[in-house]
């Protein structure tokens, strides 16, 4: 990797960031950062890499700016800037400050739940357009679209760059946390490590409070699975993982987090949830009892269908398949880990033939090639289907 | 900014509302016009007669009777408000809602 890759990886995100809140628009700060990268990569290579690669990116942003600005003042006189606090917090890390308040705005209830998404990657995390339509399987120029309306939204209807106040916080964090739980569950589920690290790295951001750390250490928790989850592009299961593999020091730093007493809230259960399976030295150690209570107070406080399918997959392994198969008598439609949870239950009961019409329904539902390749393994181990 | 926080209601409620409701209702806008001239944010408004009474006019000059939109909710008023950023132009727009009614709150442009 070039110097200015590298420098391009690390310091995109908390760079924009700042320039945005200095310069109080998104489109000169993504302009102005365009440039400096352009000069990095055709000045760095003779003239050697600076010292500090991150300010000299910055400095170089912030004069291409000025020009930017001075070209084109006929036409950003018309433009609303971007509402920012009065003064910064001087106490802190200026460039962390820029990135918490961007996510603020980013993360504004007064935008739809993508356009969040959206906006987060693309400002606080530094990730271009094509790339975020590629994470989210959409076309560039809907991608595009969608961050361009965000942008104008913020700006015209007045969304202020900055931490919400201590009444607001409560309410505006929890949608901070949901769009970067939703970050992470897309790279966790995609095995895209960059972009579930990336949500860990700004939840580390956020004012600490109880559900923050508690997802923080859920986000710690299954990422440090993530070598462990998959061996020649085929998923392992959690029992089957070698967990030699997992992250030692990802586990220690989530257990710590948990250790102090909180209330408990959605995320502080699930990573609870997680930490039983990250102390169990291996998969028959593991605590299933203790797993399938926890989500009985998740289903409780949440009422979600799949928190139930979780819920059963415990009681099978505490409690057996039988009791299992009754709580799976839900209804949740085009999800796939439904039916195939009840074929294992079936499979586990003997009952094949059912086991592999609830695969088969599973299979038609599946969104992934992986997915689907083991869905297909395990209908093929149902006895009398094999194809060998 | 200025902010327009602009009052959908059901208008039937509003039609068949007795006298002390009404009165109880004009009461809580009151206190609400109070609230915004407290923080000298208060930039106007008004109530609007009943949609039934409104006459629509499209390009070409066409008339019809009624409002553009034969919706069950209804613009029924309107309040023009200063504020700091959207969050301050929400709490005020949260404050109306709680008076009853759906609220839209809407940016007002600047021409400089």
């Amino acid at each position: 990797m070039s110097a200015v890759e590298a420098a391009f990886r690390e310091h995109r995100g908390p760079l924009l960031a700042t320039l945005v809140a200095e310069l109080r628009s998104f489109d000169l700060a993504e302009d102005a950062l365009q440039d400096a990268f352009a000069a990095a990569t055709s000045q760095w290579p003779g003239g050697g890499v600076p010292q500090r690669p991150a300010a000299w990116l910055l400095s170089v942003a912030r004069r291409r700016a000025v020009d930017r600005r001075r070209r084109d003042e006929t036409l950003l006189r018309y433009l609303p800037r971007l509402i920012t606090p009065e003064a910064r917090a001087a106490d802190n890390d200026p460039e962390a400050d820029d990135s918490l308040q961007l996510l603020f705005a980013c993360c504004h209830p007064a935008l739809g739940l993508e356009a969040r998404v959206a906006l987060t990657l693309r400002f606080v995390a530094g990730l271009t357009a094509p790339e975020i339509a590629r994470l989210f399987l959409v076309g560039e120029p809907t991608m595009a679209a969608r961050i361009t309306r965000a942008k104008q939204k913020i700006r015209a209807a007045g969304i202020p760059l900055g931490v919400p106040s201590p009444h607001d916080l409560p309410a505006r964090a929890e949608g901070v946390l949901a769009v970067l739980y939703l970050l992470f569950t897309e790279g966790y589920r995609s095995h895209r490590h960059e972009l579930a690290a990336e949500a860990i790295r700004i939840c580390r951001l956020m004012p600490p409070a109880p559900e923050t750390t508690a997802l923080l250490a859920l986000m710690l928790l299954q990422h440090s699975r993530r070598h462990a989850r998959l061996s020649d592009g085929n998923i392992v299961l959690l029992p089957d993982q070698d967990r030699s593999r997992w992250d030692s020091r990802a586990i220690a730093e989530a257990l710590t987090l948990l250790d102090t007493p909180a209330p408990v809230g959605p995320y502080r259960l699930q990573a609870r949830i997680a930490a039983h399976h990250a102390i169990a030295r291996q998969a028959a150690d593991t605590d299933w009892p203790a797993i399938a209570a926890l989500y009985a107070r998740l289903e409780d406080l949440t009422g979600s269908p799949v928190v139930r399918l979780n819920r059963a997959v415990a009681v099978a392994e505490a409690e057996g398949p039988a009791a299992a198969l009754d709580l799976l008598d839900v209804d949740l439609p085009g999800n796939h880990h439904l039916p195939a949870a009840r074929a294992e239950m079936l499979l586990r009961l003997g009952r094949t033939a059912a086991a592999v019409e609830q695969f088969d329904i599973a299979l038609a539902l599946a969104p992934t090639d992986t997915e689907r390749d083991h869905l297909r393994r395990r209908r093929e181990s149902a006895p009398g289907t094999g194809t060998g | 900014m200025k902010y327009a926080l602009l009052i959908y209601q059901t208008e039937k409620n509003w039609a068949e509302a007795d006298e002390e409701q009404r009165r109880q209702a004009y009461e809580a806008h009151g206190r609400f016009a109070a609230l915004l001239k407290d923080r000298g944010a208060d930039r106007g408004g008004e109530e609007l007669a009943l949609s039934g009474t409104a006459t629509t006019i499209r390009s070409g000059g066409l008339l019809t009777d009624g409002p553009y939109a034969e919706t069950a909710e209804q613009l029924g008023g309107f309040y023009l408000v200063e504020a700091r950023d959207l969050d301050e132009a929400l709490e005020f727009g949260r404050a109306l809602a709680e008076l009853g009614d759906i609220v839209e709150v809407r940016p007002v442009v600047a021409y400089e």
